[in-house]
């Protein structure tokens, strides 16, 4: 019950925060342009992906921690309640995704609605973005908030923010391909699967690859990451990584915040 | 003080932060029905203790104790205790209204005061459904104090409590500050405002540099040090340290 009172504030303020109404607002203008641009449903998902895979990650992490700066005073004074630390903790986690979670599926959901292109066709590529867009969101907030429970200076903290989202999309790409090139002699396929497991940017872009068939383009690692991560097998250790990517940040930023001294 | 009679109080309480000792060894009592008021210059510890007090920060070494029984660490003697933080951002979106049933449903089975008596007494009508946001300083600060007051905790906390007031506000918050007192409430209070504290404060303790360096009655400082107002005490308290 406390919780839900904390995330029920929460959640009212940021439903009305511009930061998350501008987001929402450019989430819908990017999938109405490429849906304009490509001129069906599935083309416009397909252009998504990277939107997906860079500008979630970068807007959640640096909109947690700033939110969470912002936000500090207003939890101490919740912190000077009768309220375990994990529950507030829980009400504040929640309260954060839940706003950003719905801001991301309205803004690529609402375009395709008012183009009448929900149809059962669309429906699990749809499904698969919205499970990896929300995956990503609880992910990097999760990240987010470790950040501002370890990190007092504002500053350091949209720092650590900015170099986490980096190295996740761009940096851990390049080292990726580093290591692909220089190992190329060797038989590379588990640790390749080893390294998109570890980064949930790259898992979700793979599981979203999948699921646009891209990976018959990437011949044969498309066939390896198919054949591994196609079947129940490969779908539950995709579902188990992101699950993971979700836990251990969580766990992580609440035990900071538990322990944190305000 | 006689710790006997505390409501609430520290007992050896230490804290570091790296490197830097913010609190060492501090001991100190809040009584029923008298206005503590804890004074030092900027650095000396106020806020740390008033954080210690609440939970917010963890000591290092050394108990709180709520009527007697140690309370470190734990969550649920918070129930007694109302805190006024100094100039609270509240969240933009939110309107006072929002904020008074938040922090009321946090504390479901707690005696309160009626919401309507505080939207009185501190003026809030005018602007109570406002987004805080777009509310000044003062209203701000408004809210904080019937944040503070909404229960009818043993001890309340004040961190600059006028800050920010208009003279009727401050005034009105003045008298419910006494108002609280004479009902047996123990009231720690810190202020930069000296006159502020000699108007309300019934006990002193002058910390500096972590350390306590008086604790007594406001009597006994002016005594203690010949000072005749609280202003002349706490300067020559601070020559002789």
């Amino acid at each position: 019950m406390l919780i839900l009172a904390v995330l029920r504030a929460q959640v009212a303020e940021l439903s009305r925060n511009r930061w998350v109404l501008s987001y929402t607002v450019l989430l819908a203008v990017l999938t109405e342009a490429l849906y304009q641009l490509s001129g069906s449903a599935p083309r416009a998902l397909s252009g998504l992906l990277n939107v997906v895979l860079l500008l979630v990650p970068l807007v959640i992490t640096v909109f947690g921690v700033v939110y969470w700066h912002t936000s500090r005073e207003f939890t101490e004074l919740l912190l000077a309640q009768p309220l375990p630390r994990r529950a507030l903790w829980c009400g504040l986690y929640l309260g954060l995704t839940i706003p950003l979670v719905l801001a991301y599926a309205v803004g690529i959901t609402l375009p395709l609605l008012l183009h009448r292109e929900l149809t059962a066709a669309i429906a699990p590529l749809l499904a698969m973005y919205l499970l990896v867009g929300t995956a990503l969101t609880l992910c990097f907030a999760a990240i987010a908030l470790w950040i501002g429970a370890t990190q007092d200076d504002r500053l350091k903290a949209l720092g650590l923010a900015l170099g986490i989202w980096f190295a996740a999309t761009v940096l851990y790409d390049g080292l990726v391909v580093w290591f692909a090139t220089v190992y190329s002699d060797w038989p590379l396929e588990k640790p390749m699967l080893a390294l998109m497991f570890a980064n949930p940017v790259d898992l979700a872009r793979t599981v979203l690859m999948l699921q646009l068939d891209s990976a018959a383009l990437m011949g044969y690692t498309g066939a390896v990451l198919a054949n591994v991560l196609g079947g129940y097998r490969g779908a539950l250790a995709t579902i188990t990584a992101l699950a993971l990517w979700i836990l251990l940040p969580a766990l992580a930023a609440g035990r900071s915040f538990v322990k944190k001294d305000f | 003080m006689n710790s006997l009679n505390a409501v609430l109080e520290t007992r050896g309480v230490s804290k570091r932060f790296g490197r830097t000792s913010v609190l060492h060894d501090v001991s100190m009592t809040l009584m029923p029905g008298r206005v503590t008021a804890v004074l030092g210059p900027n650095g000396s510890g106020k806020t740390t203790l008033n954080k210690t007090l609440l939970g917010l920060v963890r000591p290092n070494a050394g108990d709180v104790l709520l009527n007697g029984a140690t309370v470190t660490g734990t969550d649920a003697y918070r129930a007694h205790i109302g805190y006024m933080p100094q100039a609270p951002r509240f969240p933009e979106n939110l309107s006072a209204r929002d904020v008074l049933k938040l922090v009321l449903s946090l504390r479901p089975h707690a005696p309160h005061v009626a919401i309507d008596e505080l939207v009185a007494a501190f003026d809030l009508e005018s602007f109570y459904t406002r987004s805080l946001g777009v509310c000044s300083g003062g209203q701000r600060q408004r809210v904080n104090a019937a944040v503070a007051l909404l229960f009818e905790p043993a001890v309340i906390i004040l961190d600059e409590p006028t800050a920010g007031l208009d003279p009727v506000s401050s005034a009105a918050l003045k008298d419910r500050i006494i108002a609280e007192r004479n009902k047996g409430r123990a009231i720690l209070m810190t202020s930069h405002v000296l006159s502020e504290l000699e108007e309300l404060a019934d006990d002193v303790v002058f910390l500096l540099e972590g350390k306590i360096r008086f604790q007594g009655t406001l009597e006994a400082l002016r005594t203690s040090t010949g000072g005749l107002t609280l202003e002349r005490s706490i300067s020559t308290l601070m020559l002789q340290c």
